[in-house]
């Protein structure tokens, strides 16, 4: 078992499985398609749990990398699950692939939701049942992609990959609006990869003229001595992309639009995990290969006041929707708000705390949408003036909803708590007014989430069609009840989880620390990694 | 995952506690049980054969709820074992925690501890430098609490197995009562800040759930909307006093708080000073003062039992205990002390005024609660931290009997009113009347209560209240550690002196409308009306019990901690003497270290003779004026009797129009702040860019269809195209 679990295979199986489960999907035919979706899904995640306790948070694995002038070798790297086998070789690209405290409990998240996507989708999905579960699948496969790539090509490849599915997934299967809403979905994105592809492009030939040799390798990357101006541009590119997909306002506004189309299993995934695509990739790329620009004081300001608008702005306009799932769509960048403060703090409790907002975020928002889900399954509409008084004819709904709600503004006892206080710990040492403004975040989540949860399933229950509304079925608990124990988890005793996640966040966190310190911006926060051999 | 490392430092023998994270579990226990059969009871049941027990039936006896036209309703699974169980778990786990805490209690007498003893069970938070232990603490201070909320609790409890059992939500009122108890404990017992907090935020989620639990009268609902949100704000204070406190202390936990704050702040700086005012507006919010106060009153909208057990006992004294629990920093901080002091005492006569002129007898206590919490804060904030807890303790004592007899009052109205489908307001003191007649346990035991709270020897208040007063006095002439320190240039003992003098009003101001209620509750003619008052009676046992325990808690509760050297207090000492003090004396001990260290030895305090005649005067004063200005005789029912007319009772009956205040200043401009974010930037302005350009890209061709359903194919094409553009492009570089 460890053995297995200490090698790529079981990284390359969670990449496989999805894919192959696609084709099975498609295979079957649409009665069968979900029955297949689900096996996979179920499979995809016992295949992966195991990684939980399996992890070596000091663990150490061998990559190829520059270990002398033009000479690619083997490079130890703080990583565990290497995968390097040599796709095309002519160009440098390499399937490189491995895990480490930050990327484990976003893969992990993706292959959790998994299952409960097919669940949820269950009923809801009546038309195209096999197109469907092979997007589903497919998407799968590329989040997890994006997550254990360390080839910057090979992650660039996934990173498109996920964008197809989704397009689809609203653009096929959404509400009325969804054509316009996958478009912008989209067209934002897709503006923010290309940034992102040019500065890719651009650092490998930096690499190819200083050494000689093509590589796309994370490992060369992060080494590769770069000036201050340099770092400014293609940090500028790599922000743009992540900060579309996070989304720190002002790029948000695709985010409400393609939720309120999405079925119910693709805002899921979108808030679940695609959008820590977004600061998975500030916490991957963004800062170690350009920590000098990272930590300039320009960068850190900016950061820390999109930070702040997206946590008082999105809750604020959050609000006034009277459609819940565009109110939780902009809960959501209020969320992401916290997160990016906490990354921006440069300290172990504010990047600890913002993975692990990532993590209760992944939670409490897919269950939040799975519940706004099963609602417009019985009643069509998610506009919250169409309900009310529910907690009477549907009290187990009614109990989960204050519970995610409740989950959602951060109650002490769920995951929200610990994260963001941890957020608001790191950011006060840095920068003790974004703390305190902050704070009034706090505030306002419980603005705009009670008046949603009265109107819902408080308030007299005054319309007809709701009175013989069918109360969660087993299969609708069996979506939400694992959640409910991850977040109470996370809450009560999350040390499981800050435990694997500390070393990847100090090596980062003394990184950039000595980044800052140091005057040459030549110098690189080069994570665990031994430094480039002296060059030609 | 267990890790028990407990420490027993006594100085007479060891104290090992006993079964201390059960007096926490059990509790939850019960909200575990109870919160199954809620589900369970309303998960739709057959079809029920007979005539259904209709839900309006059951909700009358709920008493505050007003019975309205209820929709039909599919009728909940009712069997006898959803009322039975819940009546026996609910108060039984309460029960069962109240007797760990007295062993726990009688163990602690015996050790005369110095030191808390603290509990860790598992490692919260571990980042870094931070380390947040879920821990337990056990000190004089918790376990005092502790007695508190388990003992009046378990009253609660069985009061409400009376007065809740007809309701169709019962075993839900229970799951949530116990969940209480639960965060409630875990709010006293925590041994560290953000543990506290837990049980803090928790609180304020059963308070939500609580006021709210007749959900389908929106004014419920919305009311405890307003109490989770006004708390929320407080609760930022207590988040950011957390911040400051990490980054200049490095750590949460009390014990290292309390033993690196002396050295590690300085005294009176500004950095001890912001906590302590984070640390109150906190406490502000929890324990309703000015300006967060205008929650508790709506929260009235609760069952009674919970008015009686959250909104006036146990909870809302939670902010009074943060200060005490902080007394370190807090007399470190003398300058904000002041400020606690002075909003409690304007908190403490604001209130009151408009205790004088509400008819809803509800809402008379729930403005005394916030008025006698005023007193609390302004002990503590004159470093009477011994005077704030006494207090504190007494007056969960006579308000839970209050609030209790108000209940049992409410329901013989409801069960007389209903009996004759009188739509009339069960809350409403003008459609009462002669009660005492027909309510005579009930009437006894408000009467000893009132007689407590008004101040009149030898009942509770007296002793508590007068030692809050006399503080202040006692501060005014020197002897407080707050009385060298100034506030806005104004001297310490000037303020203590205006706060002795406000405290002194409030005090006459409360016996005046406690006489005033119990004068339109149970004396002159009955005006419920001639048939529904051969259905008023009292209620049985499990209501009137508790009563009577409170009463006499209210009785004879004040002797616990008599001053000696008081003039007339001390005629009451049989020996005791200040048992309170001395009690508490370990956990404020830090405090007077601090007092010590910075401002060296206090002057003696001279108990003067004419504070304590003039507090039994305004005492018994405050009644009689009440019986002589006021005649119950000439009272008529709620719909003859007329509105106020005269300006001073119109602003205090409408209560200074503090809520439309707020609601013109706050909650509108934020409303409409929102609005403009929503629809100018959001929509307008950010989607007018996107959009705007890709209108652009259409005019260019390569873009169709953002409406038009045939376009979705070359949709599909185009992405198709660009993704394979992009990936074959990053090829051919």
């Amino acid at each position: 078992m460890q053995e297995l679990y200490g090698s790529h295979w079981i990284l390359a199986a969670l990449l496989v499985i999805p894919l192959i489960g696609a084709l099975a999907a498609f295979a079957a035919g649409e009665a069968n398609a979900k029955r297949v979706a689900l096996a996979v899904g179920i499979i995809e995640f016992v295949v992966s749990v195991p990684l939980f306790w399996t992890f070596d948070a000091a663990a150490v694995c061998q990559q190829s990398g520059l270990v002398g002038p033009g000479q690619i070798g083997s490079l130890p790297v703080p990583f565990q699950n290497c995968g390097d086998v040599a796709w095309m070789p002519d160009w440098g690209i390499h399937y490189r692939v491995g895990l480490d405290g930050i990327s484990l409990f976003m893969v992990l998240l993706t292959t959790l939701l998994l299952p409960l996507m097919v669940l949820g989708s269950w009923t809801y999905i009546q038309q195209r049942q096999r197109l469907y579960y092979s997007m589903l699948l497919a998407l799968t496969t590329g989040v997890v992609g994006v997550f254990v790539a360390l080839d910057l090509f090979l992650f660039y490849v996934f990173w498109e990959m996920v964008l197809i599915p989704m397009y689809f997934l609203i653009g096929i299967w959404g509400g009325k609006e969804r054509i316009y809403a996958a478009v912008k979905f989209f067209l934002y994105t897709a503006f923010g990869s290309l940034l992102m592809l040019v500065a890719i492009l651009y650092l490998f030939f930096q690499v190819r003229a200083l050494v000689g040799t093509p590589t796309f390798s994370y490992f060369d990357f992060i080494r590769l001595p770069l000036t201050g101006t340099q770092q400014g541009w293609l940090f500028l590119a790599f922000a743009l992309a992540f900060a579309v997909k996070v989304p720190m306002f002002p790029f948000h506004t695709w985010l409400p639009a393609a939720h309120v189309q999405a079925p119910t299993a693709g805002s899921v995934v979108l808030a679940g995990v695609l959008l820590k695509m977004g600061t998975y990739g500030f916490l991957r790329f963004a800062l170690p290969l350009f920590p000098h620009a990272a930590t300039a004081r320009t960068t850190v300001t900016i950061a820390m006041v999109l930070g702040l608008i997206g946590i008082i702005y999105a809750a604020m306009v959050a609000a006034v929707q009277p459609n819940a799932k565009r109110l939780v769509a902009y809960t959501s960048v209020a969320h992401l708000g916290f997160v990016v403060l906490g990354i921006f703090a440069f300290n172990l409790q504010g990047i600890q705390g913002a993975l692990l907002v990532m993590i209760g975020h992944g939670l409490s928002t897919p269950m939040l949408f799975f519940l706004l889900g099963m609602l417009y399954e019985r009643r069509h509409s998610y506009e919250v003036g169409d309900f009310g008084g529910l907690a009477a004819s549907m009290p187990l709904f009614a109990t989960m909803l204050v519970f995610a709600a409740m989950a959602s503004i951060g109650l002490p006892g769920t995951s929200g708590f610990v994260s963001e206080f941890l957020v608001l710990l790191g950011t006060f040492q840095s920068n003790p007014f974004v703390a305190l403004i902050a704070t009034a975040g706090v505030i306002f989540a419980a603005y705009y989430m009670l008046p949603m949860v009265q109107r819902t399933i408080f308030n007299r229950l005054d319309r007809r069609e709701n009175h013989a509304i069918a109360d969660l079925n087993s299969r609708e608990m069996a979506i939400l009840v694992p959640l409910v124990i991850l977040i109470l988890w996370i809450g009560v005793y999350p040390r499981p989880f800050l435990d694997r996640m500390e070393p990847a966040a100090t090596a980062l966190v003394e990184g950039l620390q000595n980044t800052r310190l140091a005057p040459d911006p030549a110098r690189v926060a080069n994570v665990g990694v031994p430094p480039m051999p002296e060059l030609p | 995952m267990l890790q028990h490392t407990t420490e027993a430092v006594g100085a007479h023998g060891t104290f090992h506690p006993f079964l201390l994270g059960w007096i926490v579990l059990l509790p939850l226990l019960g909200f575990l049980i109870n919160g199954v059969l809620a589900l369970m009871w309303w998960r739709r049941g057959p079809a029920p054969a007979g005539p259904e027990p209709s839900e309006q039936e059951a909700h009358a006896h709920g008493g505050d709820a007003h019975p309205g036209v209820e929709e039909q309703h599919p009728a909940p699974l009712d069997k006898p074992w959803t009322r039975t169980l819940p009546s026996l778990v609910a108060p039984g786990v309460v029960l069962a925690a109240f007797a760990i805490a007295l062993v726990n209690f009688w163990g602690m007498l015996g050790a005369e501890l110095h030191e808390p003893v603290i509990e860790r069970y598992w490692s919260w938070m571990p980042v870094g430098s931070l380390q947040v232990d879920a821990a337990l603490q056990l000190d004089q201070l918790s376990m005092l609490m502790t007695l508190i909320i388990t003992g009046v609790g378990a009253l609660i409890h069985v009061f409400s197995v009376g007065y809740m059992r007809e309701d169709p939500g019962y075993p839900r009122y229970m799951a949530y009562l116990n969940l209480f108890i639960f965060f409630m404990l875990v709010l006293v017992l925590g041994a560290s800040y953000p543990v506290m907090f837990v049980g803090w935020e928790g609180v304020g989620l059963c308070s939500y759930l609580l006021i709210g639990f007749w959900f389908k009268e929106q004014a419920n609902a919305d009311a405890g909307k307003k109490a989770f949100i006004v708390n929320r704000i407080g609760d930022a204070g207590f988040l950011i006093a957390m911040m400051l406190m990490f980054a200049n202390l490095g750590t949460l936990s009390f014990s290292e708080v309390f033993a690196a704050a002396p050295g590690g702040l300085a005294y009176g700086g500004v950095v001890v000073t912001a906590v302590c005012l984070f640390l109150f507006l906190g406490a502000a919010g929890k324990s309703a003062q000015i300006p967060l106060y205008i929650w508790l009153p709506d929260a009235m909208a609760g069952p009674t039992p919970v008015s009686a057990l959250i909104h006036a006992a146990t909870m809302v004294t939670a902010g009074v205990y943060l200060v005490v629990r902080s007394s370190v920093l807090f007399t470190m901080a003398p300058t904000a002390s002041l400020v606690v002091a002075l909003i409690g005492a304007l908190t403490a006569i604001f209130a009151a005024t408009i205790g004088l002129k509400q008819w809803d007898i509800k809402k008379v206590l729930a403005y005394s609660t916030v008025s006698q919490l005023g007193f609390m804060f302004a002990a503590v904030g004159m470093g009477a931290y011994v005077a704030g807890v006494f207090h504190l303790m007494t007056h969960a004592f006579f308000k839970a009997c209050l609030f209790l007899g108000s209940g049992a009052v409410i329901y013989a109205m409801h069960h007389a009113l209903h009996a004759t489908h009188n739509p009339a307001d069960a809350q409403d003191m003008r459609n009462m009347g002669g009660l005492k007649r027909y309510l005579p346990v009930t009437f006894a035991t408000m009467g000893i209560a009132t007689l407590a709270i008004a101040g009149v020897p030898p009942f509770a208040g007296f002793f508590s209240k007068d030692e809050i007063i006399g503080a202040a006095w006692l501060g005014a002439g020197g002897t407080s550690p707050m009385a060298q320190a100034t506030l806005l240039g104004i001297p310490g003992t000037a303020v203590m002196g205006f706060i002795g003098g406000t405290l002194t009003i409030a005090a006459l101001l409360t016996a005046f409308y406690m006489g005033r209620m119990m004068l339109y509750t149970f004396f002159g003619p009955n005006r419920t009306g001639a048939e529904e008052e051969r259905h008023l009676h009292e209620a049985g046992p499990t209501m009137t019990v508790p009563l009577v325990a409170l009463a006499t808690l209210s009785a004879v509760g004040g002797f616990l901690n008599v001053e000696h050297e008081v003039p007339i207090v001390g005629w009451f000492d049989f020996g005791q003497g200040a048992a309170l003090h001395h009690w508490l004396h370990p956990v404020i001990a830090g405090s007077e270290e601090v007092v010590r260290a910075n401002l060296g030895e206090l002057m003696e305090p001279h108990h003067a003779w004419w504070p304590i005649v003039l507090a039994i005067v305004i005492g018994v004063g405050g009644l009689l004026l009440a019986r002589a200005l006021l005649n119950p005789d000439a009272l008529r029912p709620a719909g003859v009797e007329p509105d106020y007319t005269s300006a001073p009772e119109r602003v205090l009956y409408n209560k200074y129009w503090i809520d439309e205040l707020y609601h013109a200043l706050v909650v509108r401009p934020v409303n409409v702040v929102s609005q403009v974010f929503y629809r100018v930037f959001d929509r307008g302005i950010i989607d007018g860019i996107v959009d705007g350009g890709a209108r652009m890209l259409q005019g260019i061709g390569l873009y169709t269809g953002t409406r038009v359903q045939t376009g979705q194919t070359n949709t599909y094409a185009f992405v198709i195209i660009i993704g394979v553009l992009v990936v074959l492009g990053a090829f051919t570089l």
